[in-house]
């Protein structure tokens, strides 16, 4: 599990999250969404170290973030997967070495051991016979996947995904998202994705979180999405008059 | 700061090893024609100019030889060199490493748990260290030879008198001289291209400018060190 207690982020004069005190949950898929420039970034990579806090601070499992050495912030960084919104595979690697990278930096596996895993992190993401292409060999799907075997490789216990479905189409969208769902619920490991993706927060979103201005603005699952009453959310979820029509069809039934 | 970072114990021995060696190729395999070719036009130059300002004075011949040598060996074999250097290395230098931060590269290798300081700057600082030197000792070599193709061929002085040249007054001294600034120079080259491109933020502009300012900032230093070096030393 992830908590945050009172997180707040500024630049210069802005303040970009204004005290965010909220759970990602282990084996669930959270879900951070907003409009764009609410902060879902910004508390992402909040979450992850790559930027500090003006105030408040992060626990892993009660451990605080933001009170661990260099070092220790390093060996937890090894129980962490993520996922980049351009998927961030090194180009002048392939595939497989893209996967491998992680496995060479962190164990002593040998190298038949190494193919092992990296090919087992491709099944699992249902890609084969990709492992000597590289990357811009690859479709934007193939290299999200990609990406998500990189993030697995070391059997993360949390796993971050910066937009996963940008840039995809509704169908590959769908795969990747049921994708992050089956891995987060085989393995038992704590999830945080941010999205704007509306199919995403319905399909998979477990918890989900919705910032406005640098705050929670609302929090619950997808069933209560449908049947809250936060103008703000639903202004939101159902932007177009077509999904509002959906919505009104869905809870007449 | 960075440096700091940078040197810590690898989490992985043999990947620093691996990347090192690729440095070493790109830095050092990667710059041998364009060091050799400016390298032969230097002791080319050199020989001309001097054969010229000698000319109707009572200086033996000879002395153009020994003149080539020593301006090499002590100035324009490291100090031309190393310009040149942080203009081919050290651009590409920024910008490798500049562009990996665009591309959210070293983010994920942070979050991987690597110490990306360390991984992506210790590595290209010991190629350096190792490889420009030796390209420095093969800068001065060739612009011997430069200095003898556009002298003796052309008639400027005989074969013997460029190679009495070349032997007399020796200071074995010249030669740690050129080594000390070859190891200072490629230190300052590749830290502060290191440095610029690791604190690139921005688009394409900024990453242009990054290197830009590798190169403005690691030729100002090397002179700077040059002339330290010189009044220290000579």
């Amino acid at each position: 599990m992830i908590r945050t207690e009172n997180l707040v982020k500024t630049f210069g004069e802005q303040e970009v999250l204004k005290g965010i005190t909220t759970e990602f949950y282990k084996g669930k898929t959270n879900l951070i969404i907003g409009r764009s420039g609410a902060g879902k970034t910004v508390l992402l990579k909040l979450l992850v170290g790559l930027f500090k806090p003006s105030g408040g601070t992060v626990y892993y499992d009660d451990v605080d973030f933001y009170q661990l050495s260099k070092k220790e912030v390093r060996e937890l960084r090894m129980k962490v997967g993520m996922l980049f919104q351009a998927s961030a595979l090194f180009d002048s690697m392939t595939v497989e070495e893209n996967i491998r990278f992680p496995l060479d930096m962190f164990t002593n596996m040998t190298r038949k051991e190494k193919l092992a895993r990296v090919n087992y992190c491709l099944d699992r993401v249902n890609l084969q016979g990709v492992n000597d292409k590289f990357p811009s060999e690859t479709s934007g799907g193939m290299q999200k996947r990609v990406g998500i075997a990189r993030a697995i490789v070391l059997e993360p216990r949390y796993l971050f995904c910066d937009e996963p479905n940008s840039g995809l189409d509704p169908k590959t969208s769908i795969v990747i998202d049921e994708l992050i769902q089956s891995i987060t619920q085989e393995n038992n490991i704590t999830t945080v994705i941010n999205t704007h993706d509306m199919n995403s927060v319905m399909e998979i979103g477990e918890n989900i979180i919705l910032l406005n201005q640098g705050n929670i603005a609302w929090s619950g699952n997808k069933e209560e999405v449908l049947h809250s009453e936060n103008e703000f959310l639903q202004d939101f979820i159902f932007a177009s008059p077509f999904l509002q029509r959906l919505r009104e069809s869905a809870l007449q039934k | 700061m960075m440096m700091g970072t940078a040197i810590s114990k690898p989490e992985k021995f043999s990947m620093y090893y691996k990347e090192t060696m690729r440095q070493m190729n790109d830095i050092g395999i990667g710059s041998i024609v364009i060091v050799a070719l400016i390298a032969v036009f230097i002791g080319a130059v050199t020989a001309v100019q001097f054969a010229y300002q000698l000319d109707g004075t009572l200086v033996p011949q000879y002395y153009i030889g020994y003149i080539v040598r020593d301006s090499t060996i002590i100035e324009l074999a490291p100090t031309i060199s190393c310009l040149v250097l942080a203009g081919k290395v050290g651009s590409n230098i920024a910008a490798e490493i500049g562009g990996m931060r665009q591309k959210e590269h070293i983010d994920a290798m942070e979050i991987m748990g690597v110490n990306t300081a360390s991984y992506l700057i210790m590595p290209k600082v010991i190629a350096a260290l190792v490889v420009i030197p030796m390209l420095v000792a093969m800068a001065a070599f060739i612009s011997i030879v430069g200095g003898y193709l556009s002298s003796v061929p052309t008639g400027l002085m005989s074969d013997a008198e460029y190679i009495q040249g070349v032997r007399s007054f020796f200071v074995q001294r010249n030669i740690s001289l050129m080594f000390i600034k070859a190891l200072v120079f490629a230190f300052i080259l590749t830290s502060v291209s290191c440095y610029q491109g690791f604190h690139v933020k921005g688009g394409s502009i900024e990453l242009g400018k990054a290197s830009t300012d590798a190169v403005v900032f690691s030729d100002i230093l090397i002179l700077l060190a040059d002339y330290i070096i010189a009044a220290m030393y000579t």
